[in-house]
């Protein structure tokens, strides 16, 4: 646990670098995030995955997978991992500022 | 007179009819009980068919001998539930209303639901061993085939027995090496996760064994699509196979979706404390049809019958629910050459070293190989089919206890 300054923000992350309190997160933190993974703009695409994983973060108390978010976002798999290259499950919770998903054991 | 319907008469359903037959007054509720299948299969069997350690006859048994009397039992497909009308409509066009509803349907593999799985050489160059079919089918083929580059694939999260697709990959360096042909066979392994287990002190604890035995892990490996002879993943790399093991996307029923009362695999989403629906009151689900953020395993199901049966019956009478299911599971992992490791863990634990007690049979290891563990695996399969299942009850507590476990400090 620590705590780092993004885009002018205290925030408190974990030993991997995800967000611990999803309160802390705004839209100047996403950008500041994707950016430290090598995204270097966020395009409406990646806005619409990031609103959908917040939403249903609040809604359901966990972070959606890659299948969940294929089917409720409307942005499918393929065009997922263009977004977010190589791991497109942890790199956009990771942005959203929410958990790590569990990958349901 | 009121009725209690459950749809599904596998480990979960079974075990809720008979726990709760005795509890509740038959002058009061009436047990029904919905299956289309008329067998019953030992899931955890399967496993070790293809090895020729088990016999297909070994896992089979009639549905009807294990569930009590005072349960009506009826045989037929379950098409719709209209939870605002609290009715079951079932595939033969009857209609079954209840008072409260059990959705005890499990998760079945769907191998439809992977682009050119079952058209890329379906049981005969691709194989899966989560049916009993696909098992004996398996069986056969390993029988006869001369070696090459062996992949065990998982297709999707969340799958049945998250330990098996591992388990096969030791049980078949084992099996190889007994017929004097290991160096013949590649064993590869292909997950769509970051590491070979979701928990870390367990998947740092069964990569080492799969490194120990020869397994290539393959991670972060999500298929896209299936040709003959390859994987391919949604970012283009390709894992080629001569014989691929698969463990396909799972799904739950059908009418789970039609009803409206699942999630994106069709899992009904409840309170992962009490198995209750989030949108209907009286409707329930337990066992791998429940969305759960635990295992999908029989010793899951086990454990939340035990919390249900208690909360069921105080939740009918008016009174509050006194239990709350902990995510609790067990599992045995086989682990080749007769040996065995065993995993306990819960929503809030991850598995961790040390022994596991049970009275007059333990004590098991914890995450380390030992010969009693793979013993207790065998002698598990009686103990399903004459303790758990007639809803006897089995030394082992529904909550996860720290009792012989090591903790690492700062943990």
């Amino acid at each position: 646990m620590a705590t780092v300054n993004v885009a002018g923000h205290d925030i408190d992350v974990n030993e991997e670098g995800f967000l611990t309190n999803p309160a802390q997160w705004d839209e100047e933190v996403a950008v500041q995030l994707a950016e430290q993974i090598g995204i270097d703009e966020l395009t409406d695409d990646h806005w619409k995955v990031i609103k959908f994983l917040r939403a249903d973060y609040a809604d359901q108390g966990e972070t959606a997978q890659l299948r969940r978010t294929s089917t409720m976002s409307g942005v499918g798999t393929k065009e997922l991992y263009v977004l977010f290259p190589k791991k497109p499950a942890k790199k956009m919770a990771y942005v959203a500022g929410l958990p790590k998903p569990k990958g349901c054991v | 007179m009121k009725r209690l319907l459950v749809l599904g008469a596998g480990t979960a359903g079974t075990m809720v009819v008979n726990r709760l037959r005795p509890k509740l007054d038959e002058g009061e509720w009436t047990i029904t009980i919905v299956d289309e299948e008329e067998i019953h299969y030992y899931q955890p069997g399967f496993l070790f068919i293809p090895f020729g350690a088990l016999d297909p006859a070994d896992v089979v048994k009639a549905t009807r001998e294990f569930v009590h009397d005072g349960v009506e039992v009826v045989h037929a497909g379950v098409e719709l539930v209209d939870p605002e009308n609290n009715t079951v409509t079932l595939a033969d066009g009857r209609t079954l209303e209840y008072d409260e509803l059990v959705i005890a349907t499990g998760t079945r593999t769907r191998p439809d639901q992977t682009e050119g799985l079952l058209e890329s050489g379906w049981r005969d160059t691709i194989h899966d061993f989560y049916t009993f079919d696909g098992a004996v089918a398996l069986h056969d083929k390993l029988r006869t085939w001369e070696g090459g580059r062996l992949v065990v694939n998982i297709m999707e999260m969340p799958f049945k027995c998250p330990v098996a697709p591992m388990e096969f990959s030791f049980l078949a360096d084992a099996f190889f090496r007994e017929k004097g042909m290991r160096d013949r066979v590649e064993l590869v392994y292909v997950t769509p996760l970051d590491a070979v287990f979701t928990k870390p002190i367990a998947a740092e604890h069964l990569s080492h064994l799969l490194d120990e035995k020869g397994v290539h892990v393959e991670t972060d490996f999500y298929v896209e699509h299936v040709e003959p002879g390859k994987l391919v993943s949604y970012d283009e790399r390709e894992v080629p196979f001569d014989l691929l093991v698969t463990i396909p996307v799972h799904m739950g029923a059908e009418f789970v979706a039609k009803s409206g009362l699942g999630d994106e695999l069709n899992h009904v989403p409840v309170d992962k404390h009490n198995f209750q629906s989030k949108k209907f009151a009286n409707v329930w689900a337990i066992g791998d049809a429940a969305d759960l953020p635990t295992s999908k395993a029989g010793s899951v199901a086990h454990f939340s019958v035990d919390v249900f049966a208690v909360n069921f019956v105080e939740h009918v009478h008016g009174r509050p629910m006194p239990e709350k299911f902990d995510g609790h599971a067990i599992c045995f992992v086989e682990t080749g050459n007769d040996k065995g490791l065993m995993i306990d863990f819960n929503y809030e634990t991850e598995p961790l070293p040390g022994k596991y007690p049970i009275p007059k049979i333990g004590p098991f290891s914890l995450l380390e190989e030992s010969k009693i563990n793979h013993m207790g695996k065998m002698a598990f399969r009686w103990a399903y089919w004459n303790v758990l299942l007639p809803g006897r009850p089995m030394p082992m507590p529904a909550h996860l206890t720290m009792a012989g476990k090591y903790q690492s400090e700062g943990a």
